[in-house]
């Protein structure tokens, strides 16, 4: 019997921990008054936000459609594709975008907070180029790189920048400098390994006249390094920082001339980076055209806050309501219900946090219908209880007799409506994801709430004691 | 004890009236299907200052060649415009041209290309046609267990008759809404809508297993008062659940803005009419057809 008091306890230091994990600001302010009062060094609880989709936090969702026609490898070039996109969306500086292929040849691309979006509609509808550039002379360099010292002096004066001679020569790349050799002179790049050592290697092979140019380039930079970019940007992020800047540059050593259009890439690098640099070549060979978007939706940054606000408000409003009804109907089980209700609420919530779950407002409408369902498993129960206290049984066999003969009817509904949900989740609109994602994971806790949590309260609550206060039932 | 199959005629009566008048106003009114199916754009916009009305928006936009531009005034100093699809470059023309007209922000762009539109027609159409196949096997497995004396047939078709009143009564509410509110058909609502499919049968269920147990547990008797007797049993528990999946839902209604706006509507209006046709529909439907095959047999 002790037992029951045990998972009580578990349930209630449980509940303790998901509501500060969801709703931290009391705790740490708590925890602040206690570190000034006591000079303690406490640490604050620990912090996650919410992931909201961008109906909340407001940017733009743009779906593409590729045209894959000349491509052989068609997922190679979908997974090109879109890692192409994605390398140029975060050099444009979008936080968090999310880039993601969709069936067979759709793109997905999600920027949150972007405000102009014709200008990410151009950068993302760009064919990717592929550049293969080659060693400036020292003077060219020292000339660009005064230059830029020049203009950066001008614009520190405020003076008109256009006044400099020569300007242009500031906004090109100091070291490197492009050669005839692009994407188009490229057949494919694959990754290849070293039959003694097991590196990886990247092979390139060129068409004909590719082969030529390469010919040319290597024979006049032997012992040099050649830069490979894409997109203006290096290929590769080569200084670990897992972002691709002006810091980056990926340009092997030219070993010796090379004729017949084949060349390897050898170096101390890892599987990974390999497929990474072969596959961003590939897509710069084969280049997958996506046009303008098919589908787009932008919100507004206040549309989202205002929508986000309006959810909460209505969720908190009619949880209130379904509290002062379960309380008033079912008295003292409407309060034990109340109480696994909130507990269930706090725990979805920090689920939420804790996957994460993208919030959309589709998954809020959904986690509020699920709120309402939730209390169903409950009435199942108390009504049941009713009946066998109206029989004559006994307070703790009739919780008991109650539980297990509701269980069924619990089951049934629950599966009926998960069943819905996985159904719905078929119908791939963002939407329709986002409730059924919610209402099924609504679904389960209600499920763990109404049978663990509501049957250990009524447990620990429900004793011989409580047989004179029966008119509570 | 209430009777409630006694007055079974008056619940006949009364639902094919609404579903009389849903299919009627579908046939000659159809379902006004939201730009996600037909593909479009959509732009909702607020105004800082005062709302030009509706014609001064049509002739700011006329000289742009965007066809037929739908405005709808929405709260206290919004709009929402509807028009064919167009690109960025057109959006942002159309922008530049109200934010002449009076100082507005835009809320939310939406463009859906036709091949979208009638992929997400293709899959909505398969998700329907999913879930009543799921839902009519769930009925088939529920009632699987042959009970005396009503057979588990009668018990499935009844339920599944209970859910295409559930169906027909919201369709058509949306089909008047549409006519004479612009109401859309959006993909939200047939989520709503099949949600409210999984949620009405069970409310059957519940009553129909109430009804065998009794069967069970009484032996003879007659069926109606059977039926009745479980019904009355039944009748706090579909109200409680009921009531607070509405108070959610009118709260989600009444404060949760304009989005979810028709969205919570399209469960309200399902969780009524799904709970209303478990106990007047499903249950008086069993005992009318016990008695109709009874006097057949006799």
């Amino acid at each position: 019997m002790a037992q029951k008091y045990v998972i009580f306890i578990g349930i209630i230091v449980l509940a303790f921990l998901a509501g500060n994990f969801v709703y931290p600001n009391y705790f740490n302010r708590s925890v602040d008054f206690l570190n000034a009062k006591f000079s303690w060094a406490l640490p604050h609880f620990w912090s996650k936000p919410y992931v909201f989709g961008l109906d909340l936090q407001g940017g733009v969702n743009l779906v593409y459609q590729a045209d894959l026609s000349s491509v052989s490898n068609k997922a190679g070039a979908m997974q090109g594709l879109r890692d192409v996109i994605e390398r140029r969306i975060n050099i444009f500086g979008v936080s968090e975008p999310v880039v993601e292929v969709q069936g067979q040849d759709r793109l997905v691309v999600e920027l949150p907070g972007v405000k102009d979006v014709q200008q990410a509609i151009n950068v993302i509808g760009q064919t990717p180029y592929l550049e293969f550039n080659e060693q400036r002379e020292e003077t060219e360099t020292q000339r660009i790189l005064e230059k830029i010292k020049e203009v950066r002096a001008a614009q520190e004066k405020k003076e008109d920048i256009n006044q400099i001679k020569d300007v242009q020569l500031a906004l090109q790349d100091p070291y490197f400098k492009p050669t005839e050799l692009t994407g188009k002179y490229l057949s494919k790049a694959n990754v290849v390994f070293d039959q003694t050592t097991f590196q990886p290697q990247i092979e390139l092979v060129f068409n004909n006249e590719g082969a030529k140019l390469f010919e040319e380039i290597t024979a006049r930079n032997v012992k040099k390094p050649l830069a490979i970019f894409l997109d203006g940007a290096s290929i590769v992020d080569t200084n670990g920082d897992e972002k691709i800047d002006v810091f980056d540059l990926y340009a092997p050593i030219v070993q010796d001339k090379i004729s017949g259009g084949k060349a390897v890439i050898t170096g101390n690098m890892s599987i990974k980076t390999a497929n990474d640099i072969a596959r961003r070549l590939n897509s710069g060979a084969l280049p997958v055209k996506i046009g303008s978007p098919i589908s787009q939706e932008t919100v507004g940054p206040t549309l989202g806050a205002v929508s986000l606000q309006k959810s909460l408000k209505a969720g908190i409003y009619g949880l209130a309501a379904v509290i002062f009804f379960m309380v008033i109907f079912y008295r003292l089980p409407g309060i034990m219900a109340s109480l696994a209700l909130i507990i269930y609420v706090v725990l979805t919530l920090a689920l939420f946090k804790l996957v994460p779950v993208t919030l959309t407002l589709a998954g809020i409408g959904g986690f509020i219908l699920s709120i309402g369902m939730a209390v169903d498993a409950n009435i199942l129960i108390f009504a049941r209880m009713k009946e066998e206290i109206k029989q004559g049984k006994e307070l703790v066999l009739a919780t008991k007799e109650g539980f297990s003969r509701a269980w069924p009817s619990i089951r049934d509904s629950n599966m009926n409506s998960l069943i819905v949900c996985a159904i719905l989740f078929l119908v791939a609109t963002s939407f329709v994801k986002g409730f059924a994602l919610t209402l099924a994971l609504g679904i389960l806790v209600s499920m763990f709430s109404a049978i663990f949590i509501t049957r250990i309260l009524l447990m620990v609550f429900v004793g011989p004691k409580l047989e004179k206060f029966k008119w509570l039932l | 004890m209430f009777p409630f199959t006694k007055y079974s005629k008056f619940y006949y009566i009364f639902s094919g009236l609404l579903i009389f008048v849903s299919i009627i106003s579908l046939i000659v009114f159809g379902l006004r299907f939201g730009i996600e199916f037909n593909g479009g754009s959509v732009i909702k916009i607020r105004f800082q200052g005062e709302r030009p009305d509706n014609e001064a928006i049509s002739k700011q936009l006329s000289n742009l060649n965007l066809g037929d531009v739908i405005v709808q005034p929405t709260g206290d100093n919004g709009v929402v415009l509807k028009l064919k699809g167009v690109d960025e470059t057109t959006h942002q023309e159309v922008l530049t041209k109200i934010n002449e007209l009076s100082l507005a922000e835009e809320e939310s762009f939406q463009y859906i290309g036709p091949s979208v539109g009638r992929e997400l027609k293709s899959k909505t159409q398969i998700a329907i046609a999913l879930a009543l196949l799921a839902i009519t096997l769930y009925i088939a497995f529920a009632f699987r267990k042959v009970s005396h004396p009503v057979s588990s047939l009668k018990y499935g078709i009844t339920s599944l008759v209970a859910l295409f009143h559930d169906i027909l009564i919201p369709l058509g509410i949306f089909s008047l809404l549409g006519k004479f509110y612009n109401v859309e058909v959006t993909i939200p609502i047939v989520a709503a809508l099949l949600t409210i499919l999984g949620f009405s049968i069970h409310d059957t269920i519940v009553i129909f297993d109430r009804i065998r147990e009794n069967i069970l547990r009484r032996g003879g008797g007659s069926f109606e008062k059977t039926v009745d007797e479980s019904l009355n049993q039944t009748l706090g528990r579909s109200i409680s659940t009921v009531v607070t999946v509405l108070l959610m839902m009118f709260s989600l209604l009444f404060f949760g803005g304009e989005t979810l706006k028709y969205f919570s509507l399209a469960l309200i209006i399902g969780i009524i009419s799904g709970t209303y046709s478990s106990i007047f529909i499903a249950s008086p439907l069993l005992v009318t057809w016990h008695l109709f095959s009874q006097r057949q047999g006799s």
